[in-house]
């Protein structure tokens, strides 16, 4: 979780700050290779000597994960409130969904690189499919959990079930679907990843695998770096929608 | 007045009783068991008038209260409000259950404010009103306030609050204060006469406590354990407005008496 003040945040950076300082004391104290092992000193300076090859390769990655997450948003949402909704629908999807849950990843990836080519598009599916089964399955938990006194109530009230749709399901299912979301984003980096792995022109994961091809440890550790920062900084971005989304939940703290 | 007919009560007069209830039945089906609820319910509901229906836990209080709000249909029976059959949920009737109920993600005003919505009457009178009544239960200056910054009795009177905002003829109340301490209890008692005596509404109010029945009723409609049929009905003719004094007195004690005899606790 984010911390929500700035006491809070000191703990984690201090526990990085910890493992940074003992993992360069026991880089320099042994005399690991830097091919083998680069302390966090030569990752800062490849970072800082490539920062602008890194933040280039770095968008390409951010657009995969960040589309592919917004693909999974726009489609997973929908699907699940009719799975939630419909006995047929969710005899129907939940199997189809799960079976293409089990499938890894990694193991389709290379046959989207031959429906979909090397460039963007590729990734971004990738993407989709890894985001995707969670931010479904979170949002139809959260359909089905809406407190029953609420829909008593609003049918009390003769509310058409539009109405008992947008006025108490969807938003008392809102917490489930952020849940899904937080997941779903990191997902989708790690999705984009794959896919620029198994085939791509540029991105992060594109440039980690040429930098390790060239034995250059402190690149490849950069990029593994700045990838964390992506994943941080998208999950982050779901945290702030959330809170803007769901001002009550924080005074609940 | 006119009741199940007990001794000493007024001839049925010619017109038509706000509420009407002739035989009322409920069995729940489950596979090849069948559950009897509540069977030959019979009574009448004066307009304006405070009737509670006492009963041991699970004799079908919640049920019967579900019927006449048309939120379920009976097996058989009549059921008739204002002269109409009841069928569905009717925009006349407001509701509060035993939990506040009340939406976490709305403010106090906009909770208060949920019915107004569904009814398509949201207006700036409507808005007003709403902070009225929040000042009337004593809840001014939480108008914005999120449900879960609100103690259980808070939260208790703006879900009263609900109810009330789109001026219901029948006020259904299925033991609103049972989560409540005794002191809050006895507090929102009060303001639910003090409330009453304003707005004119006919209440119907389920509760397990004889005493909290006895305080702030007309009648006390008595059911007994399942199947539930009516074990007494009771008129309570201490004088309103009562305050906590009453409670006391010889009157009462007689008639909690009588209604523990009747749930079959005292002789
Ligand atoms: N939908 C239902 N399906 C099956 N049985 C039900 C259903 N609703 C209620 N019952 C049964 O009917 C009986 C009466 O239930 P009800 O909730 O009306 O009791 P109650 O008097 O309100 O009890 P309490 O005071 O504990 O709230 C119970 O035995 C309950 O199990
Ligand atoms: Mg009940």
């Amino acid at each position: 979780m984010i911390p929500h003040d700035w006491k809070s945040a000191i703990y984690p950076l201090v526990g990085i700050a910890a493992i940074v300082v003992i993992w360069q004391l026991y880089v320099s104290m042994f005399g690991i290779n830097r091919i083998v092992l680069p302390g966090p000193f030569d990752i800062w300076d490849a970072s800082v000597k490539n920062w602008s090859l890194l933040l280039t390769e770095t968008w390409p990655t951010f657009v995969e994960s960040i589309l592919g997450f917004l693909l999974a948003v726009a489609i997973g949402i929908p699907v699940a409130v009719c799975v939630a909704n419909s006995r047929v629908l969710n005899l129907t999807l939940y199997p189809i969904l799960i079976a293409t849950q089990s499938v890894p990843k990694v193991a389709i990836a290379p046959i989207i690189l031959v429906w979909f080519g090397l460039g963007l598009k590729s990734k971004l599916v990738i993407a989709f499919l890894v985001a995707f089964f969670p931010i479904v399955v979170d949002t139809a938990t959260g359909m089905r959990a809406t407190p029953p006194g609420l829909v008593e109530l609003a049918r009390a009230l003769r509310a058409s079930p539009f109405q008992i749709f947008t006025k108490v399901q969807f938003p008392a299912a809102l917490p489930f679907i952020f849940a899904g979301a937080k997941v779903a984003v990191t997902l989708a980096v790690i999705g984009a990843v794959i896919g620029e792995f198994v085939g791509s022109l540029n991105g992060l994961g594109n440039l980690l695998l040429t930098a390790n091809s060239q034995l250059d440890s402190p690149l490849a550790w950069a990029a593994l770096v700045w990838l964390s920062l992506l994943g941080i900084l998208l999950f982050a971005a779901v945290v702030v929608v959330e809170r803007l989304a769901m001002p009550w939940s924080e005074s609940g703290h | 007045m006119i009741g199940q007919v007990e001794s000493g009560m007024v001839a049925t007069s010619a017109a038509i009783p706000f509420g009407h209830f002739k035989d009322v039945r409920q069995s729940f089906t489950r596979g090849s068991n069948t559950l009897v609820a509540i069977e030959n319910i019979s009574f009448d509901l004066k307009q304006g008038s405070l009737v509670t229906l006492l009963g041991p836990s699970g004799c079908g209080k919640t049920t019967f209260l579900k019927i006449v709000g048309g939120l379920i249909s009976a097996t058989s029976g009549t059921v008739q409000i204002s002269g109409r059959d009841v069928t569905e949920p009717h925009p006349d009737f407001g509701v509060v259950f035993q939990q506040a109920n009340l939406m976490p993600w709305r403010t106090v005003i906009s909770n208060v404010l949920f019915p107004m919505e569904i009814l398509g009457r949201r207006d700036a009178a409507a808005v007003t009103r709403a902070s009225e009544l929040l000042a009337i239960v004593g809840l001014s200056g939480f108008d914005e306030a999120y449900p879960s910054q609100l103690s259980g009795g808070m939260q208790q009177r703006v879900a009263l609050c609900r109810a009330l905002i789109h001026k219901p003829k029948l006020l259904l109340m299925d033991e609103p204060f049972g989560a409540l301490d005794e002191l809050t209890r006895m507090e929102m008692q009060d303001l639910l006469l003090d409330i009453r005596a304003k707005t004119a509404a006919t209440v119907m109010f389920v509760t397990h406590s004889i005493s909290e029945a006895i305080y702030i009723s007309d009648t006390v409609v008595v059911f007994s354990k399942r199947p539930a049929t009516i074990a007494d009905y009771i008129d309570v003719d201490l004088p309103y407005p009562r305050s906590a004094e009453i409670r006391y007195a010889a009157g009462f004690t007689e008639l909690e008496h009588r209604a523990g005899r009747a749930l079959g606790i005292a002789r």
